[in-house]
Formats: C-alpha cells, sequence, structure tokens
C-alpha cells in the first residue's frame, strides 16, 4: 500500500548489513502467495471445525480392535441413544459457556421436569400436558437463573451453584422422596419408539445440536452470544443488549434441561429426585472437549456433539469389554485431560 | 571508533499464517547508547522483541552477541544471556513485595527451602538506591503507581546483570513529571554502560534520549540514523514511506444546523453538570486533563453509564438514553477510549467486527444475510484501507490502527448523526493517524457533527473547529469558534489548569 517511493525508501537505507539485492528479490516473492492466504485461512478454519473429531476416530478404531461386539450398526445407534440426553443437555450448556458462563444447574433441572412431567402424566384430563409443562418449568428457570445473572448482577457460578442446590431439593420434594412411576406414560414414544431404526431419542438429540447450530452461526442473536462471550464491554458499548442475550443462553439451557428431563423420565416411565445428578459434570465435559473456550467467545455445537460421543463411545466400549465402573471413571477422567491437552497443543500456534 | 556492537541481528524473517511480520531486519546496536526503534504499528518491532526475548524463534538470519551467535529456546535463556525486556503490559505481581518480585522465580533460600526475606530486601533495596527509587523493598506492588511498578521492572533487569535492555513503550502510562524521572534512570543506565533498545510512538521522546534510531516498515529495516541526523520529517517519511503533506489539513467546512444540545448534564460525581451543542458539519475538540471528566462526559451522552441530572437533545426533540443502545438508535455512536478492552471483539473475524451493527438491520427474521454483511464490510474495509490477510482473519492479529479502523468502519456501516471519538489515535501509528483525520474529515462533509477527544494538544488545535475545555468534572470554558479566543495549545492549558 505504501510503496511509493522505494528510491527514497533506498537512499535511506545504509549500506550497513543488509544487502539490497536480497530484499528486492524478496518483494514480488511475497506477493505471489498473497493469494494462498485466504485458502490458508480456510484450511485453518476446517482444521478448527474438524477439532476433536481425530480423537473420536481414534477411539472407535481402537475399540473396534480391542473388542468385536462394538463395531456394529446396532450398537453405534446404541452409542448415540446413551449420548442423546447428555448431548441435549450439552448443547444448552454451549450457549451459556459461550457468554464465558456457566450453568451448574442442567441436571438438577433435568431431575425436577423429569418429577413434573411424570407427576403431570398421572394426572387424569391434562395428562396430555406433561410435556408442555415440563418444558415451560425448565424455560422458566432458566430465564430466572439468568436473571439473576444479567440483572442481579450474581456470577453465573454461584448463581447456579445455588439453583442447583435448591433445584435438587425441589426435586425431591416434588417427588414426595419417592419414586414417581408411570407405566402408561402418554410420551412413552420420545424415550422408546424408534423411526426405522433410529430412536426418536437419537433424532430429538440430533435435532437440538442442528437447531442450536443454526441459532448460533445463522442468526444475529448468535453472533451476539459470541460477541457478549468475546468482550461483553465491547458489546454494551456497541448497543448489543447484553442482558438480553444472557436470559436468552440461561433460558436455553433450562428449556434444553426440560427436553432432557422429558426424554429421560418418558425412557425409564418414571423419575425420582436424585435423576440427574452428576449430569451437569458430563455436559460441561462434553463442551470442554468439543473445543469450547471456557472463558467464551469460541466454540461450536457441532464440537459439543463430538465431546458428547467421546464420552459416550469411552462409556459403551469400556463397558463391552467388561472394565468395572471405578475404571472407566479413571480411564474417563484421563481421557477428558488427555483430550484437552492435545486441544492446547493443537490450538497454541494460533494465539 | 564506536564500540564493537553487543547486539547485532542480521536479517531475520519471521512468518505467521497470513502474514510475514519480519522480511528479514537487521539492527545492530553498541554498550553505552539508547538506540530507539520506530515504525508504525504492524512495522514488526514487537516481533523483533519477543525474538530477543527468546518468546519466538525466528525463521532465518541470525541474532548475534558480542558476536557469537545465539538461539533462544526459551525466555529464560534470553534473560540469562544478558537481555531484560520491559514490556508495555507490566509484569509486576500486584500481591507481592517489590523484593519478591525482583526475586521472582529465583528466591535466595535458607537451609535449601526457607525464603530468605532479609536478604532479598537487602539486595533489592541496593538496587532501588541506585535507581532512586522512593519505595521501599518491602512495599505491596499494588500500592504503588504505575511507574514505580516500572521501577520494579527495571531493577528486575539491573538486578540479572542484562546488558542490553528492551523498553516498549515505557511512558504509556507515566505523567510528565514520571517521564521526565524515567528518562534520568535510562541516562544512568547509559552511562552505566547498557544497551538499550527504546521502542516509542512519541517522537518528541526519541528526540529527547536516543542515541541513535532505526526505522522499520512493513517488516523491512529501512534505515537508521545518527543524532544529528534526526529530522521529524525525514523520519516520518522513512516510518511512513512517502511525504508527509500537512499532517492536519482539513477544510474547515460552513457550519449547519443544530444536531445534538447536551444541558446539564451529570452523574453527580465525576461529571458535575455539562453542556453543549454540536453542529452539522462540526469537529468539537473535548480537551483537558486525565480525570476531568471527558471520557465520563461522553458515556454519558451516550448512556454507558447512568446520568444524575440533565438531558441530551437531539434535532430537538429530548431523547431518553438508558443503554447504549437507546443512543445507537438514536444515531449516537462512540468509538471508546480502550479500543482492546471496549471496542473490538478480539476472537471474531474483521468481518463481524465490522458488521455487528448492520447484522439486524440486514437480516430477515433474525437470520443473517451474509452476503449482503460481506458486501458492506468489504466496501467498509477497503474504502479505510484495513490491512488484513482477509476480511475471515481474526481481528486479535491486526495492529492497532487496524483494529481502529474495523471499530471507526462499524460505526461508519450505520451512518450515525453524531459520532464520538475517545481518543481515536492513541497507540495508532503515523499512517493510519492521518488516515483517520483524513476519515473525520470525511464524516463532517456528509454532514455528521464530530465529538472529539484526545490528550494530544496538536491534534486537538490541528483538526478541530471548536474546543471545549473540562476541568474537575466541569467544562470551563471553550476556544475558538464563537468564544473570539484563537484555538492554541496555551488557551487550552489556562483553562484545563486554571492558572
Amino acid at each position: 500500500m505504501i510503496r511509493e517511493l522505494p528510491d527514497q525508501a533506498q537512499a535511506y537505507r545504509r549500506s550497513t548489513t543488509p544487502p539490497l539485492k536480497a530484499m528486492a528479490t524478496d518483494n514480488p516473492a511475497q506477493a505471489a502467495p498473497a493469494n494462498n492466504v485466504a485458502h490458508r485461512e480456510m484450511i485453518r478454519g476446517l482444521i478448527q471445525l474438524a477439532g476433536m473429531l481425530p480423537v473420536l476416530i481414534l477411539i472407535c478404531v481402537l475399540f473396534s480392535f480391542l473388542t468385536p461386539r462394538f463395531w456394529s450398526v446396532g450398537n453405534g445407534i446404541n452409542v448415540v441413544r446413551q449420548a442423546s440426553i447428555n448431548i441435549v443437555l450439552a448443547a444448552g450448556m454451549t450457549f451459556v459457556i459461550l457468554t464465558g458462563g456457566i450453568d451448574l444447574a442442567v441436571g438438577s433441572v433435568l431431575g425436577v421436569t423429569a418429577v413434573v412431567s411424570v407427576l403431570v402424566s398421572l394426572m387424569p384430563g391434562i395428562s396430555w400436558a406433561a410435556v408442555p409443562i415440563a418444558l415451560l418449568a425448565g424455560l422458566a428457570i432458566g430465564v430466572a437463573t439468568g436473571a439473576l445473572v444479567a440483572y442481579v448482577g450474581l456470577v453465573p457460578f454461584i448463581a447456579t451453584l445455588g439453583t442447583y442446590t435448591a433445584l435438587r431439593g425441589a426435586a425431591y420434594l416434588v417427588a414426595n422422596g419417592t419414586t414417581v412411576i408411570n407405566s402408561s406414560i402418554s410420551f412413552a414414544w420420545v424415550g422408546n419408539d424408534s423411526v426405522w431404526t433410529i430412536p426418536w431419542l437419537v433424532i430429538i438429540a440430533l435435532l437440538v445440536i442442528l437447531a442450536s447450530a443454526f441459532v448460533l452461526h445463522r442468526t444475529v442473536l448468535g453472533v451476539h452470544v459470541y460477541a457478549v462471550g468475546g468482550n461483553i464491554q465491547a458489546a454494551r458499548l456497541t448497543g448489543i443488549p447484553v442482558s438480553l442475550v444472557l436470559l436468552f443462553v440461561y433460558g436455553v439451557s433450562g428449556l434444553l434441561s426440560g427436553l432432557a428431563g422429558v426424554m429421560s423420565a418418558s425412557r425409564l416411565y418414571s423419575a425420582s429426585g436424585k435423576l440427574g445428578e452428576g449430569f451437569e459434570l458430563d455436559a460441561i465435559a462434553a463442551v470442554i472437549l468439543g473445543g469450547t473456550s471456557f472463558s467464551g467467545g469460541t466454540g461450536t455445537v457441532f464440537g459439543t456433539l463430538i465431546g458428547a460421543l467421546i464420552i459416550a463411545v469411552l462409556n459403551n466400549g469400556l463397558t463391552l469389554m467388561n472394565v468395572s465402573f471405578f475404571w472407566q471413571l479413571v480411564t474417563k477422567g484421563l481421557v477428558i485431560i488427555l483430550a484437552a491437552t492435545l486441544d492446547k497443543l493443537r490450538t497454541r500456534g494460533q494465539g | 571508533m564506536p564500540a564493537n556492537p553487543v547486539l547485532e541481528v542480521r536479517r531475520v524473517t519471521k512468518s505467521f499464517p497470513g502474514v510475514r511480520a519480519l522480511k528479514g531486519v537487521s539492527l545492530t546496536v553498541r554498550p553505552g547508547e539508547i538506540h530507539a526503534l520506530v515504525g508504525e504499528n504492524g512495522a514488526g518491532k514487537s516481533t523483533l522483541m519477543k525474538i530477543l526475548a527468546g518468546a519466538y524463534r525466528p525463521d532465518g538470519g541470525q541474532v548475534f552477541l558480542d558476536g557469537k551467535p545465539v538461539h533462544f529456546h526459551t525466555p529464560h535463556e534470553a534473560r540469562a544471556a544478558g537481555i531484560g525486556i520491559i514490556y508495555q503490559e507490566l509484569t509486576v505481581a500486584p500481591n507481592l513485595t517489590v523484593a519478591e518480585n525482583v526475586f521472582l522465580g529465583s528466591e535466595p533460600r535458607k537451609f535449601g527451602f526457607i525464603k530468605d526475606t532479609a536478604e532479598m530486601e537487602r539486595r533489592t533495596q541496593e538496587v532501588l538506591d541506585r535507581l532512586g527509587a522512593e519505595f521501599k523493598a518491602n512495599r505491596r506492588a499494588a500500592h504503588l503507581s504505575v511507574a514505580e511498578q516500572q521501577q520494579i521492572e527495571i531493577a528486575r533487569a539491573l538486578f540479572y546483570r542484562n546488558r542490553i535492555l528492551v523498553m516498549d513503550e515505557p511512558t504509556a502510562a507515566l505523567s510528565d513529571r514520571e517521564t521526565d524521572r524515567l528518562f534520568d534512570v535510562v541516562r544512568q543506565l547509559r552511562a552505566d554502560g547498557l544497551a538499550i533498545i527504546y521502542i516509542s510512538h512519541r517522537m518528541a521522546e526519541i528526540y529527547d534520549l536516543a542515541d541513535r534510531l532505526s526505522v522499520f516498515r512493513d517488516g523491512e529495516f529501512v534505515g537508521e540514523l545518527e543524532r544529528p541526523e534526526f529530522a521529524s520529517e525525514r523520519v516520518i517519511e522513512m516510518m511512513v514511506g512517502r511525504r508527509l503533506e500537512d499532517f492536519y489539513k482539513r477544510n474547515k467546512m460552513a457550519v449547519g444546523d443544530r444536531i445534538i444540545e447536551v444541558r446539564d448534564l451529570g452523574d453527580g460525581e465525576r461529571v458535575k453538570s455539562a453542556s453543549f451543542q454540536l453542529r452539522r458539519g462540526e469537529v468539537v475538540g473535548l480537551a483537558g486533563l486525565v480525570g476531568a471528566g471527558r471520557t465520563e462526559l461522553a458515556r454519558l451522552v451516550f448512556g454507558a453509564d447512568k446520568k444524575r441530572t440533565g438531558d441530551v437533545w437531539l434535532d430537538g426533540k429530548k431523547l431518553t438514553i438508558d443503554h447504549p443502545l437507546d443512543a445507537v438508535r438514536a444515531g449516537i455512536g462512540y468509538v471508546p477510549e480502550d479500543r482492546k478492552l471496549q471496542g473490538v471483539f478480539l476472537q471474531m473475524s474483521c468481518r463481524d467486527n465490522i458488521a455487528m451493527n448492520i447484522l439486524g438491520r440486514t437480516a430477515t427474521l433474525g437470520v443473517l444475510n451474509f452476503r449482503s454483511i460481506n458486501e458492506r464490510a468489504n466496501g467498509q474495509a477497503k474504502s479505510l484501507r484495513v490491512r488484513a490477510a482477509s476480511l475471515a482473519t481474526k481481528a486479535g492479529g491486526l495492529s492497532g490502527g487496524n483494529q481502529q479502523k474495523l471499530l471507526l468502519a462499524r460505526w461508519l456501516e450505520i451512518n450515525p448523526r453524531v459520532l464520538i471519538l475517545d481518543e481515536p489515535t492513541r497507540g495508532v501509528d503515523v499512517g493510519s493517524k492521518a488516515e483517520i483525520y483524513g476519515l473525520i474529515q470525511q464524516l463532517v462533509e456528509k454532514g455528521m457533527g464530530v465529538l472529539f477527544i484526545s490528550s494530544e494538544l496538536p491534534e486537538i488545535v490541528g483538526i478541530c473547529d471548536r474546543v471545549l475545555v473540562m476541568r474537575e468534572g466541569e467544562i470551563t470554558g471553550e476556544v475558538g469558534g464563537e468564544s473570539g479566543m484563537e484555538i492554541n495549545q496555551q488557551n487550552i492549558m489556562k483553562l484545563a489548569t486554571a492558572l
């Protein structure tokens, strides 16, 4: 851009060290690859998008060798079905973590909404409303949490630590300390039926991922989510309604937790106050394995899908190999650390 | 004959994905000299500095210390070899004492494990005395001013017996008095035989301090000047690569109707009661000392902070501004003071950074219209001459001047009635500065009103039609326009300091 007076610039150049010839021949050589820059950016984007996919493939290949029962269509569907609830929770969690927040309450919300859905399904006359009421309950809890973060100004960890504890208690209270059962639950198809061979659980989980990806990457709101996570001050000063964005992400997380609650209840024909305990940690693990930055601003929901599948494949493969539950936990933890380390190494050069 | 060079950099190259940061730069530094390194942002100064610090490894070329080639693999090796670096962002740990900061990582121990605080503080105090520091080694760093924290870093460098000291924009956060003190220290270090590489944008400092200067441009070494050859036009021309026409030249325009009027605006604290108006085609400066309330006033107008008193009127209508969003909707734009913290989304693409405010306007039912966004972002980037590998490049990878252009582009896209620019040229290279001034001219030609906040008086004097001067939260006076007072630095300073 500013290369108008080369002769003058050279006049200033002293004959100390840099030979002018070497520099002169240098310039055209770098003009040529300028075209490659966009190309290289694209490749880098692809690598980033692929993220943990190679790790998932590697683990699958490994299990195929280690246990003959792993590599089959039936088992594949089985794995995704087992992952489905975590996928739904983790999709919501992705929204929250992208804004630099965290939602510790997703497991508790799942518990409450599952119990509520079973109870409503037992009420004659309004049993049809079981699913909408559970979803609305999840959404309402999420929006309330968002309000604590956005308007009261609580730190997300603290706000959701509170809701996590309180809602777990609420789940036990609503279930009256027992397990509520409905063997003829009206929405049993969600957890148990299939379209051809694909279970509804899997279809719902994948639809949630697609819808989330659409919102995050194709809508104004999605860009705003990334903007708030990347630089909250700049977002405010640019005129982004930051508080509404926060209400939205916690609302999504609550709504999807409610959906996960419905899925669980339907699968089990029952629910108890204990349902969903510890699920928040698997959801967070899936998001982080998927390459979303814990401090917000970068990450994709497809990454989260891969992350959730890695966790599910590990559970499934290790079970097929008859590895004890204790060792499964140890292995899962180590894989999370290893995968996160790999991701760190992979992205280090791009700072 | 001058002394043998202590540091020699020969044809060092370094590339990052999408950018060739250094295309073969050379630099020769001798002991007992202050060697200034100048160049626009993105010229390669920081990259070279990071190579010297051992943070990056060069792709090609060599670095010689005392004539011997060296290869640093870690910052530790560079430090051990005698190169000390004082970064613009200080690396002082606020919760530790001065002595603990100086010794960080190599604390003397008793019996191999007990921290020997007394010994640390005694040795630190020696170095502090040598620097003429006015604080004790056992103070907590958090209690010290920025200038004093910087002295901790210098003390650290001295302590490790560094022979080469690289200082990156050391005066960026210092007051005038603190700057003078720093210069005394730097000259003292030179007298002690240290080689000092001094990186700064402030040419006045360089003319004051440096013995020699090297100019970098676009990752290349342009030339080297000895002190007698220093002349500001020549240096700036070398930096920019073209002759600078009058830097601040503007066609003053006929001023139009009133656009915005601010009446008795205040937050009850840092802005007491400010009233002013801004007309079409006018650039109004807002001057004052640091802490006079200029940024605070701008933020009140923009709705970024809560006002306690007063109103803002636009085109004769009273506005309700509770949130920046309200201001944006009314047609007020604000380019904040701290680009990185408050303006740019570093992890997002240049395209998203530019298009952030028009996403909604081009979208259908909230769904992004990528074609329209790309076209408009592309157009803005071209007309503002944003230098980036592509629009998909993350903003964090751009130089300060180019990041500032992204911000300006973002506001230009929505074509506001009033644009508030808060220190828009801070930390921006000379070439981009000239471009920003040119842009301001274009804006007022379109009928926009510009409120221009700056701490650089020459800049305010150069481009403003009128200047409002603030002191202690109040607008204490006006120069230019109908005030009858000439716009010059003396008049502004008089109002700013009430002497």
